[in-house]
């Protein structure tokens, strides 16, 4: 390794929190491994360079781009199919870009909908004008641009070419480390995951027995048994259908899982599988009971696609996102 | 006139740009600065079930998931009408004294700090918190990293994740301490304070002792008198947690305050064509513009507004460097924006000393830590102080506890229009005529935003989507094939 | 042309699928809407292929299988198929699928009036609902060739080298 020229690698984020440059830096003293044996050279979070730089670069210049966030507005698609071009590997860090994320939540509505709530009908704006913000507008100086809003959110994988998949709302430090370690020195198979091949149920420690359940039951509306399964007790756990390696952190904290991780391999549609799941388990037996049961499973859809509406067979709600129908 | 674009700005959480319009004679004529991303939680929240936005609101922000996380719990507890047991609250402040340990120190070190460690026109290569190792050595380097993780762990313990942790929920928090948690987290509080304190030395000797640096927070464009606004407790106390909301005028004299229920009395939100982010203001003073003083509605958020707005700290050291800070700036209010970096450190300071007491409070172990709500679910307002800024979230929810409307008014977007005026200033101050403009010149002009720490993440949580849209449809080879527009 | 809707139906082998032939042999007419697609037992339905059925143009989608409680050849997979449906229902309606667009019905081998019954309602109130309009093309997100193409901003530059 000693004589290897260092990898160059690059961080970029879209629609994202931060939390995935945060899990970066929390991977504590192996950020000093990594800078022995990775370049990064750009970083916005955390570092000077700018876009200018990245389009200064040769195509295929950058070895690894990790890329959380999903693809919201032009810029962000701009950006991601720059990064596309000027890097070897492209991986998709954590839940945004891999499936979608937590905004892709958003393609329950549209884009009217949401501009229209955020800057006419919140109770705290006061917008007798009924400003919007614009793609151009000008200013006493001069012009000034904004990118373009999309009508509904997509996964990076949907709008570019992805080598890997790291996933996690963020994803955790032994999952980060291991696989920068892989790709500095393996090649994996393209469309590897960097992530359990099981689902969560196969690491939980909580027992397991005959499922049944009688009644739903809303995360405050019980105090659940310790040590013993959640989704047993009438707890709605995304556990079947999510990806194991995240080391159960909330199940340690008699929290319920939401399926941050994605979902299993070999599954298409996370929400229909849970839909078979969970109806597996319910105890009943007649017409009735199953629909009055189902009326306390609420927000189906806003719970088993938490993480990965963009990605979902339907990609959201049809009659709302941009170019769904015709 | 010629427009000079920093894109991206950097070394913050969260996307913007600066334009900096020059006329003829190379002067600055102003400088915007352009938010360009949104997500919309206010509207696709609609529709999920409100106990889960503990769980969702969290990933407005990744770097202070903490915040939302709590401000979520307390507007949920709100909603029911439940009281949550007092080892509940006060295992959510030990989580929120860790946060917020974790989160000024890794402002410190990694997004503002370097400027000042490193220098403002080093390399680009160097400013960073790599760079900041290689200056301070890596002996520190490792407790700058050991500590901050001491923070993150301290909310591991209490939510199971350092980002986005899960342990708040309406009624109370999920899970107890254990005693070897409680052990572990008396020593890593204890290894806190001690950083805190060479943080603050830190501070004295590579800021305050640098006379350069200690000119230019005094100077005029990197002041700007405006109001103020923090959480209090009942002795108007810097509070993170809990408390009510106090704004004091450009003269340091209180000028409302009030309960988290009360904000849409005193707080409203402006729009500009230009950006993608919404400029608070205070309602009864109005809207004049991105300008301040007395007779505008521009008001600050965060470190120093807090202290500002206060009377004082809760904890005797960080009690004492108010002291210390206000006496070298001249007095109250301090209206000095590079100001709110040694505003941080006190805070870090406070936060180090409540994680001492709150992990050494002999009831800290018990078990009464959650309430089973009972009562039908209607309307909340949750508001905590994040690292950021003030933070507000309202949720009207139908009689199953479904939300219905949410309106989040989120710390960094308070200090919208004071941060535009800033770097405008700031650009004025470093961009002259004749004077060559390189690539340091610019960070100085990023500086006047990262004083903040902004999180544009958090600002722009809302997501706007019809407005007049060009495509143009190219084939692989760049021909343009069709132009599709929308008005 | 006016619109017909296109029903998929998942008929279970043992009563639906043979209750469907027997108003075949029987000349019962019943309108092509429909195409059968034959599972062993109702309780195979997995919710995917409904969304993958409604993703890839099916205007509507039935499910058949045997009568609960005891009817069923496996003894209790429609007792499945009877569980998931109001939940995927449900699930269906926050994606912009009218409820009215998935049925479950429980058609015995000797039931051929039944199957047909249920296929001229569904067809009317298909037709009522209007086409769902989905098809694999326009679910797709992005493809390549389709990619939005937003003409760069006039080059400023970044700053001066």
């Amino acid at each position: 390794m000693s004589n290897k020229e260092k990898l160059k690698i690059a961080f970029y984020w879209a629609a994202s929190c931060g939390g995935c440059e945060v899990a970066i830096l929390d991977i504590d003293e192996a950020i000093l491994k990594v800078i022995e044996i990775a370049d990064i050279v750009f970083w916005p979070c955390a570092m000077d360079f700018k876009y200018s730089d990245v389009r200064a670069m040769e195509d295929g210049y950058i070895d690894v781009t990790f890329f959380n966030g999903a693809v919201r507005n032009s810029e962000q698609l701009e950006i991601a199919e720059l990064l596309r071009r000027k890097s070897k590997i492209m991986v998709a860090f954590g839940s945004c870009s891999s499936s979608g994320g937590i905004p892709g939540l958003a393609n329950f509505y549209s884009a009217k909908e949401i501009m229209d709530y955020a800057y006419l009908e919140t109770p705290s704006t006061e917008n007798p004008d009924k400003i919007q913000p614009q793609v151009k507008s000008t200013v006493k100086e001069g012009e000034i641009e904004l990118p373009t809003f999309f009508g509904r959110v997509y996964s990076l994988d949907q709008v570019v070419d992805v080598d890997y998949y790291i996933p996690g709302c963020p994803p955790v430090p032994d999952q980060i480390v291991d696989a920068v370690m892989k790709l500095a020195t393996e090649a994996p198979e393209k469309g590897h995951v960097f992530a359990g091949d099981k689902t969560l149920c196969d690491t939980c420690e909580l027992e397991k027995h005959d499922k049944k359940i009688e009644k739903i039951y809303r995360p405050h509306e019980i105090i659940p048994e310790p040590g013993l399964c959640l989704l047993e007790q009438g707890i709605i756990c995304l556990g079947p259908i999510t990806r194991s390696g995240c080391g159960n952190r909330c199940i340690n904290v008699n929290m319920p899982c939401r399926g941050c991780f994605g979902i299993s391999p070999n599954v298409i549609d996370g929400g229909a599988k849970f839909v078979s799941a969970l109806a597996s388990i319910l105890d009943v037996a007649e017409e009735e009971a199953a629909e009055e049961i189902t009326k306390s499973i609420l927000d189906p859809a806003g719970t088993f696609y938490r993480f990965d509406l963009p990605k979902s067979l339907l990609h959201g709600n049809i009659r709302k996102i941009e170019g769904a129908i015709k | 006139m010629k427009k000079i674009s920093i894109d991206p700005i950097t070394r913050l959480e969260g996307h913007g740009r600066i334009d900096i319009f020059l006329n003829d004679a190379g002067e600055v004529e102003n400088a915007y600065m352009v938010i360009p991303e949104l997500r919309g939680f206010e509207k696709f929240c609609v529709g999920r079930p409100v106990e889960e936005m503990p769980r969702i609101t969290p990933r407005i922000c990744g770097v202070c998931p903490v915040a939302h996380h709590m401000a979520s719990a307390k507007a949920c507890d709100a909603v029911y009408n439940v009281e949550i047991p007092p080892l509940g609250k006060k295992l959510r402040e030990l989580c929120y004294a860790g946060y917020y340990f974790e989160d000024h120190n890794l402002h410190f070190y990694a997004l503002g700090g370097p400027d000042f460690v490193v220098g403002p026109t080093a390399p680009a290569a160097e400013r960073n918190i790599l760079g900041v190792i290689n200056k301070v050595g890596l002996n520190i380097g490792k407790e700058v990293i050991k500590h901050r993780s001491y923070g993150q762990r301290i909310v591991e313990i209490f939510g199971g994740k350092p980002i986005h942790g899960v342990g708040a929920i309406p009624g109370g928090v999920s899970k107890g301490l254990s005693k070897e948690e409680i052990d572990e987290l008396k020593m890593m509080a204890d290894s806190c304070l001690e950083f805190a304190k060479f943080t603050i030395k830190i501070f004295h000797d590579i800021v305050l002792g640098n006379k350069g640096y200690v000119d230019m927070i005094l100077s005029d464009p990197w002041k700007m008198d405006t109001y103020y606004m923090g959480l209090v407790d009942e002795n108007n106390h810097v509070n993170f947690y809990d408390g009510e909301v106090r704004v004091v005028d450009t003269k340091g004299k209180e000028f409302c305050k009030f309960k988290p229920h009360e904000y849409l009395d005193h707080i409203a939100e402006h729009v500009e064509p230009w950006s993608y982010l919404k400029f608070p203001y205070l309602k009864n003073v109005g809207w004049k513009g991105i300008v301040t003083g007395q007779d505008s509605g521009v008001y600050r958020v965060a470190p120093l507004a807090r202290l500002n707005a206060s009377d004082g700290m809760a904890t005797p050291l960080a009690q004492e460097e108010y002291e210390k800070m206000y006496e070298t700036l001249g007095g109250k209010p301090a209206h000095n924006t590079l100001a709110f970096h040694w505003a941080r450190v006190i805070e870090a300071l406070y936060a180090a000393e409540m994680l001492v007491e709150l992990s050494n409070d002999p009831d800290i172990g018990g078990d009464d830590y959650r309430a089973i709500p009972t009562e039908t679910p209607t309307e909340g307002v949750g508001i905590d102080e994040a690292c950021r800024g003030t933070l507000i979230h309202h949720y009207k929810t139908d009689e199953n506890g479904i939300l219905t409307d949410v309106n989040l008014i989120v710390a960094t977007v308070q200090n919208n229009a004071a941060i535009c005026k800033s770097i405008a200033d700031a650009a004025r101050s470093v961009i002259t005529k004749g004077k060559k403009i390189d690539e340091g010149t610019l960070n100085i002009v990023e500086m006047a935003f990262r004083a903040y720490d902004p999180c544009y993440a958090c600002g722009t949580h809302a997501l706007p989507g019809e407005m007049p849209l060009t495509l143009n449809i190219k084939d692989k080879d760049g021909n343009l094939v069709q132009t599709i527009s929308r008005k | 042309m006016s619109y017909e809707p296109k029903i998929l139906g998942f008929l279970c082998n043992w009563c639906a699928y043979t209750g469907a032939d027997l108003a075949g042999t029987a000349r019962m007419k019943y309108p092509a809407n429909i195409r059968i697609i034959r599972v062993m037992c109702s309780g195979r339905i997995d919710p995917t292929f409904v969304l993958k059925a409604f993703e890839e143009g099916a205007d509507g989608v039935l499910m058949a299988g045997c009568h609960p409680p005891s009817e069923c050849h496996y003894q209790n997979g429609n007792l499945k198929a009877m569980r998931r449906y109001p939940l995927l229902k449900k699930l269906l309606s926050q994606l912009g699928i009218e409820e009215d667009r998935l049925r479950l019905e429980w058609i015995s081998a000797a039931e051929g009036d039944k199957l047909v019954r249920v296929v001229n309602e569904m067809v009317d109130k298909l037709k009522e609902l209007g086409p769902l309009g989905l098809s694999k093309s326009n679910v797709e997100p992005l493809g390549e060739s389709e990619t939005l193409n937003i003409d760069n901003p006039t080059e400023e530059e970044n700053y001066v080298k």
